[in-house]
Formats: structure tokens, sequence, C-alpha cells
């Protein structure tokens, strides 16, 4: 059978050059980059022409890039590095508050938490159908203990584009500092941290055709962090542990080749998107698109259908040689209805039915041709066995 | 053939979809999430844990077929664990596996298993299904291994849902399953038998029921109506029960009566447990024959039950009167009546 691929949002393929160069730092790259010989500088240097590219990608210096296993470390980086900056003594602001998004990632969500259970309170802003934050909200919620806030720049569900700019810039006018998730927008949409405005920035490779495990925080220099992972004193005394020499080659091909896939692919997958997007609302009765269409990365569309559980709308797709998903791919399993679709004041029915499909740099036009022959196909046959 | 195969983690349903898939189905594995997880309340010890679905996984994996978890949890709340509580506090003793294989492997799971085009589902069920060519039905018969047999467990399944059902491993005994198991590499050939009631590992089922339902306390009499103790609720016995019930009393005295709406049981000694004749309800004559006479069959009125002799009469559209040859200890309202002839399954229904 052949098999398309919609889920680019749970993880994509490693680009054929990321592959060869993980393949090469494993095989003649073995060095231990803290190490002063010439095999510690060979791996010392991968990782510099890592650090470079993914400057490059998201316009910030190589000094202000911490390499990390992936997003969920690097957003536990920037919130309990920056809180702990923050808590009092040694001339830290003493602030004990944090503002951040309730359609953020569960990273940073449970790490906000895990903050509260130590003396912090936080806000969860609010969004309403369109799943944006406005900068309204947050310039009412923002107080002059707050020390950080949080929102992510693409919201991996529905894939609407946060106004981060305005965002930042609420909160450096309140002296707090500002970080952004940006795990589902690099390399999907063009991302400048400068024109953002933002101090702290994550990102994760395997979401850009990169490695699983490999990952980064963007520090804007002056930033006063913690670090979390304490060890050696590697990555400037950021984040201790040998680093994962690889994983980074990897990370750092992919962001090479991802700068150029902004120009030449994102119109494509666009493109197909929208083709794929009008081909359901058209073709499947009973169908709506979750959240705004602009603004929003090229890749993502989710959408509920009607009379439908999510769960077997899955599978049946899978059988069918369509791989797509319901919602993320960390709550599958559990019957809890999207957090985001929830947060955006849908009702119950569409929570649970909705599909979310994600496109890359893969998929053709005979794919999601084919996947729109079959969908209308197995909605009716799922819709005929749900009412009995 | 696309066959769905309910995946508990078990060496038994694991050998059935393994089987199925040397046989060249194109076999789909489904396991049922039941619980809430992350809950925590209750761990499931025996089945469908996070364990079990881990090994249902891997095995899919070992064997190259599909493997999905669905979730039925709301469905197991509504037809299995509510149930289960209110059986209890209507002082009866209740099968949830009966409800778990009528209402959701056979049911719900058929539903899913159609809408992913198959055409049968099967599980590991020591029983066999066989279709008649004379009488044009399908009949449900024991596993070969009748030390195994679970045919007891099937008796509410409709010729609809027979079928569609398929047994693999009803045909074999367990000594042969478990050296399937191995000859196949299946890792969970050496896992222990699963015994208790899955939501209720810990066998305190009166926890589990006080939990979710008012229990008024209420007293313990002897058959001429002397109050001998106290009792916190009626779930916490069971007919024929003899442990448990807080008694200083020189001679064995066994749970007789339970009377839910009085809060009150009922004690006495061994032969009080005796009967010969019972009725039960919602009666599933499986092979589809109503008997219009009285007839002769074989009753089991537990699990684990030996087979009694007895005359059976409809008396109602869904009700029967069973007259046994013989007396029998401990006849359970809540308990399922089966009647067989030698290993084909004829009915059955729930104890009054």
């Amino acid at each position: 059978m052949s098999r398309a691929y919609f889920d680019h949002n749970a993880t994509t393929p490693p680009d054929p050059a990321v592959i060869e160069a993980v393949g090469r730092a494993l095989a003649e790259d073995f060095g231990n980059a803290s190490s002063v010989h010439h095999f510690g500088q060979r791996a010392k240097a991968l990782l510099d022409e890592a650090r470079t590219s993914i400057g490059d990608l998201v316009g910030g210096e190589p000094a202000e890039i911490v390499f990390t296993s992936g997003g969920t470390e690097s957003d536990n980086l920037a919130l309990r590095g920056a809180a702990e900056a923050a808590e009092p003594g040694g001339g830290a602001t003493g602030r004990r508050h944090i503002i951040t998004s309730s359609i953020e990632h569960e990273a940073v969500l449970n790490t906000v938490k895990a903050l509260c259970r130590h003396g912090w309170t936080s806000t969860l802003l609010p969004v309403d159908a369109t799943g944006i934050v406005s900068p309204a909200s947050l310039a009412a919620a923002i107080t002059r203990e707050t020390a950080l806030v949080s929102v992510m720049h693409a919201n991996n569900e529905i894939g609407t584009i946060q106004p981060i700019a305005d965002l930042a810039a609420i909160a450096h006018a309140h002296g707090a500092l500002f970080h952004t998730d940006a795990v589902q927008s690099v390399a999907k949409i063009p991302v400048d941290v400068r024109t953002l405005g933002v101090d702290l920035l994550s990102l994760s490779a395997h979401k850009f055709n990169g490695p699983k495990g490999a990952g980064a925080l963007w520090i804007r220099r002056g930033t006063r962090l913690v670090s979390t992972m304490t060890g050696g004193r590697h990555e400037r005394n950021r984040r201790g542990g040998t680093e994962n020499v690889p994983g980074i080659a990897g990370l750092g091909v992919a962001a090479r080749l991802g700068r150029g896939k902004l120009a030449t692919d994102a119109a494509r997958i666009a493109a197909l998107r929208d083709r794929l997007e009008r081909g359901i609302l058209d073709n499947v009765a009973g169908t709506i698109v979750n959240g705004a269409l602009t603004p929003r990365v090229p890749n993502t569309t989710n959408i509920s259908f009607d009379g439908v559980e999510a769960e077997s709308l899955l599978i049946a797709l899978d059988l069918e040689g369509f791989a797509v998903s319901t919602g993320s791919a960390c709550s599958s399993g559990t019957l809890e209805p999207s957090h985001v679709l929830r947060a955006m004041g849908l009702p119950s029915h569409r929570t649970q039915n909705s599909i979310r499909f994600s496109l890359g740099a893969g998929n053709t036009e005979a794919q999601v041709d084919a996947l729109l022959a079959t969908l209308p196909v197995v909605v009716e046959k799922l819709r005929t066995l749900v009412r009995r | 053939m696309r066959i769905v195969v309910a995946m508990s983690g078990g060496v038994d349903s694991s050998v059935a979809a393994a089987l199925l898939a040397r046989d060249g189905h194109d076999v789909i594995g489904l396991s049922m999430q039941l619980y809430d997880q992350q809950q925590g309340e209750v761990r499931f010890g025996s089945c469908c844990t996070i364990d079990d679905l881990h090994d249902a996984r891997r095995v899919a994996g070992a064997i190259g077929i599909p493997h999905y978890i669905v979730n039925f949890e709301h469905k197991f709340q509504e037809h299995v664990i509510s149930d289960f509580v209110r059986e209890y506090a209507a002082g009866r003793t209740p099968i949830p596996c009966v409800h778990c294989n009528g209402d959701l492997k056979f049911a719900s799971l058929v539903d899913r298993a159609q809408a992913f085009n198959a055409e049968a589902v099967a599980t590991g069920h020591f029983a066999q299904v066989a279709f008649d060519e004379v009488t044009r039905r399908y009949r449900l018969k024991k596993g070969v291994d009748r030390q195994k047999d679970q045919s007891y467990f099937l008796f509410t399944l409709t010729q609809a849902q027979l079928a569609r059902a398929r047994f693999p491993v009803g045909a074999l005994d367990k000594a042969a399953v478990r050296e399937e198991a191995r000859r196949l590499g299946i890792s969970v050939a050496e896992k222990h038998e699963s015994q208790e009631i899955c939501f209720v590992p810990s066998g305190e089922h009166s926890d589990f029921v006080g939990k979710r339902a008012e229990m008024p306390t209420g007293v313990i009499r002897d058959r001429d109506g002397r109050v001998l103790g106290q009792h916190e609720g009626v779930h916490r016995f069971t007919i024929g029960q003899r442990k448990g019930l807080g008694l200083a009393t020189g001679v064995p005295l066994y749970v007789v009566n339970i009377d839910a709406e009085a809060a009150a049981v009922t004690v006495g000694p061994r032969e009080a447990l005796e009967r010969d004749t019972l009725t039960a309800s919602r009666v599933n004559w499986i092979a589809g024959e109503t008997p219009a006479s009285p007839i002769r069959a074989s009753a089991r009125i537990r699990y684990r039950h030996r087979e009694a002799v007895a005359t059976i009469t409809q008396v109602g559209d869904d009700q029967v009167h069973v007259a046994f040859d013989e007396a029998q200890s401990a006849v359970t309202p809540g308990q399922a009546v089966v009647f067989y002839d030698g290993d084909v399954v004829l009915g059955g229904g729930w104890i009054d």
C-alpha cells in the first residue's frame, strides 16, 4: 500500500542531507566537543557550524544559541531558567508572576504549573474561536510582578500565528522577559528574533526535517538565565552534559536547508493545504475549519467532522494509507478533548470530532487528491455506524 | 479476510492474533482503553493496564500487524462499571465480564470493525463457533480445553454477533496456546493468568462499590430473625459467603439471603444454601430457538460450577424456571445460569 504522511506537525522525515550529516558525525567525528585534541576540535567545529546555521535561520548570533535535546527542554530551560534568575536576591527582580496562553504546548503549560507549586502565580491568556491571543488581554493581565511572558509563535494543533511582536513589546514595557515557543513556526514561516523582539526562542530539529533529540534555545545576549541542567561547563555554563554532536550536526544541516526551503517550498505547501482544505469543505458535508484561516502557518489545517469520532477516523484513514492526527501527538490515547479547541470555546462535539492535517515538503498533489477521494467514503461509513 | 482482534496484551489474544495472521488474514489489533490511566484511583491489575497495552503493541509489532488503542472509557463506565455498582448495591453479585463481552467487545468493537471494513472480530476466548447447516444458525460451543472453557461469559451474544465472532484459540488447549506463543516468539508466553475482576485488582470490590454508591448500614440476622451483628452495606456480601461476616458463633454460618431494600443480611448453616429451583430473566436462547416445551439440559450457575442436570421451562417472554434434579448450593442472584447440551451452549439468563 502506498502511504501518504499528513502529520508533519508531529514530526517530519529527516532530509537525506541530514541523515548523511548525522551518520558522518557518528562515524567520523566521535570526539567530545570539550576535548582539546584533534578529535575534540572536529566535533567542536560541527557544533560551531550548526550554531551559525541556526543563528542565520532565526536572525540571532551564534553565541546566543544553546543546544538542548529538543523543544520541551528548550521550553523548560527558558521558563525555569528565567524564573530562577528572577528569584529574590542577587540583584534579581524578585517578581514571581508568569503569563502564558491557554493554547500553549504542554511543555510550557506543565512547566508553568510546576513553577506555581513553588510559589509562583500564573495567568493564562484566553483566546476566542480564532485561536489567536489578543495583545489587549496581555495588557490587562500584566502587572509589576510579572517576570516572564511566554506565548507560542504558531499553534501546533490549528496553526494560528500569534502577534508575537506586539505581545513582546507589551511585556518589555512592563519590564518582563518574553519567551516564544517557535517549534511549529521555524522553517515554516520567516522567524527573526529581532523583528519579533523576543528574549528567548525555542526550536526543535525534528519539526523541520532534522533528527529527533536535538533542539535549541536562542537566548538574547545579556538575558539572565540560570542553568537547569547542571553539570560541566558546556554551552557557556547554560546546559551541562556532553553535546549530542551527531544530532546537532543534523540540526545545523536542517536549519541551513530550512532557510532555503522557506523561499521554495512554503508557497507550494500552502497551495496543497488550501487544496485539501477546500476539497474537504466542498466534498464532505458537516465539516468546518477550527481557528482563524489567517494568519496561519502554511502547512496546517484542523477540521471538525460532524458526527464522526476522530479516533475512528484516524484509524480508518491509516488503514487506507493516510497518516493524520487528532490534535497533538502528545495527547493520543486520552479522551481529554484538546485543551486548545476547548480554550477556543468550541462545543464538545467539535473538539472530539477534529482531525489535524499537517503537510510537508514530501506531499504531492496526487496524495492530496487521493485523500480527498477517500475521505467522503470513510466519513460516510463512520457516520452510518455511529448512528446505530 | 480482514479481521479485528481484541488484544488485551495477554497470551490468549496474542496467540489468537498470531494464528490469524499466520493463516494469511489481514489482521488489525485493537486494544481497548477502559479507564483513565492517569486518574490512578483504580489501577487495573490484570487487563488493559499501560503495561498490557505495551505488551499488545509489542506482540502486534512482532507479528507485523497494525495496532491501535481505542478508547472505550465512557462505554465501559456506562455498560460495565455502573452495572457492577448497581448490582452490588441491589444485593446481587454481578459478572462484569459478560457485559464487557456482549456490550463492548462484540458490540462497540464490531461496529468499529465494520467501520474499518473488517468482516469479523476475534478474541482470545476459549470457546468455539460453528455454523449448523441444518438449522442455518450459528452455535456457540465450549472451548476444547474444558478447564479453560469461557463460553459461560459469552451467553448473551446474538446470532449476528456470533456470525462475526472468531475464537482462534478455542480449538486449542491452554498448554498448546502457550506452546504456540513460545513458537511464535511471543514474549508474553509466561505471563500470569488474569483472575480477578480487571478494574478491581485488589479484589476488594466492596471498597470500589462503597466509593460509588451510598450504602446504608444494616443488621445480620439468623433465619429466626435474631440479630447477630451489624454490617456496613449489603454490597459487602454474596450468597454463600462465610468469611468476613464478623460474627462470633460456634457453628460456621453462611450468607443465605440478601435484602437490599431492608439492608438486611440473613445467615444460616450450610444446608440452608441449598435450592432446587431458580428463575432467571433476560434469557438469551443463543441458537435462536426458544423451546416450546420444557427441556432437559445441563445448567451452570457460576463460572466454575459443575454442571447440574435440570428441567428448564420458559415462563415468560424472557424468563425461565429451572428445576434441578439435585439441589444446588448458593444460587446467587446476579450471576448467570447457562444451559448446555454437551458442548453446545443452548442459552442462558440472569439469576433473579
